[in-house]
């Protein structure tokens, strides 16, 4: 009887189709984006070069990574600030 | 003028030539007029499979190449009235056959015959191209597998950017039970996952093995289930309304069984 119980509650979890299933919808997220690391490099650069505008950030430690969390995919951005430019209101 | 399809995937060995082989039997057992061209040269198969194999003399090459007419590389198929087959090339490779020339011959093709099947060949180079260059419309195969449903997405991808919009889908080798116990993506899923529309739905069947050891179709086979799937994506081919066959063998009783653990 447990182990009847224990098959209704996991299989929607444990089937390996649901598996299956999450491996391809993150996969062809990429694919579709077509998201080489050339085109997140490219995107980094010119976060860079808006982001500058406004303070001043650390570039070496800056990272952009597309991140698979609970339903949906993200893009992470971490960005670490050094310092704000004193004349950003003037711009 | 007919309509020119091509059936293309991706990824090999999800059944291309099998389905355009069942198409192009089942078309003609309806009475339409059909060319069924294999454009995969180097790697000829759509022959062997339809049982032809020996009585090729031209190839789509020779007729591309202008060493022979159209009409005299078409081999007939003795079962049934109007199913013809243009080989492929086999000593040759795919730079042997532009996506102009191929243009040109499904023009030509598509003025005798009321379908053209084009067997497109796996991978997305030059061979694709070339199978894709003269097609009005498109059939995507694919099997419930991670690595098979993967490549059908990029395919749908690459086909719409060739303006080949609408792809339709069929799914093969669907094992129902494993589908039913969670061990198989269900059609749901990959429609889900694809958002294209569904041309059909083909169940994993040994019938399929039976009949192309012998150089025959399963669609001619009455009783087997992967036979009556094709049967029914002819009909819907040609413009008919025709429901999925129901999915599950013996329904909610041995669903249930096996949920609660009787096997």
């Amino acid at each position: 009887m447990l182990d009847f119980i224990t098959r209704i509650f996991n299989r929607e979890s444990t089937a390996s189709k649901n598996i299956a299933k999450e491996r391809l919808r993150l996969v062809l997220v990429h694919d579709r984006a077509s998201v080489s690391p050339q085109l997140l490099q490219t995107l980094k650069e010119d976060l860079i070069r808006v982001i500058s505008n406004y303070m001043v950030i650390d570039e070496e430690a800056l990272e952009v990574n597309l991140e698979n969390s609970e339903n949906q995919v993200a893009l992470i951005a971490n960005i670490p600030i050094k310092s704000m430019k004193r004349n950003v209101n003037a711009v | 003028m007919g309509e020119v399809i091509v059936v293309t995937s991706g990824k090999g060995g999800v059944g291309k030539t099998t389905t355009t082989a069942n198409l192009g039997t089942g078309l003609a057992q309806l009475g339409y007029k059909v060319a069924l061209v294999d454009a995969d040269i180097g790697l000829r198969n759509l022959d062997v499979v339809l049982g032809l194999e020996n009585r090729i003399v031209y190839d789509i090459t020779d007729v591309t190449g202008g060493h022979c007419r159209l009409r005299q590389a078409l081999i007939k198929d003795k079962r049934y009235e109007g199913l013809f087959l243009l080989p492929a090339a086999q000593t040759k490779d795919k730079t042997a056959v532009s996506p102009d020339q191929m243009k040109a011959l499904c023009e030509d093709l598509s003025q005798e015959f009321d379908y053209v099947i084009i067997d497109c060949p796996a991978g997305i180079e030059q061979g694709f191209r070339n199978a894709i260059a003269g097609a009005h419309r498109a059939i995507v195969v694919t099997t419930p597998e991670v690595s098979a449903v993967r490549d059908a997405d990029r395919i749908i991808g690459l086909l719409e950017a060739a303006e080949l919009r609408d792809p339709k889908l069929i799914i093969n080798r669907v094992r129902h039970k494993m589908v039913a116990a969670g061990d198989m993506m269900s059609i749901d899923d990959i429609i889900d996952i694809l958002a294209v529309d569904l041309l059909g739905v083909v169940p994993e069947d040994e019938m399929v093995i039976i009949t192309t050891n012998r150089g025959e179709a399963v669609i001619q086979d009455d009783r087997s289930r992967s036979g009556m799937a094709f049967r029914n994506i002819v009909r819907r081919i040609t413009g008919e309304q025709v429901p999925l066959l129901p999915l599950e063998e013996g329904g909610l009783f041995s669903k249930l069984r096996r949920l609660m653990g009787f096997k």
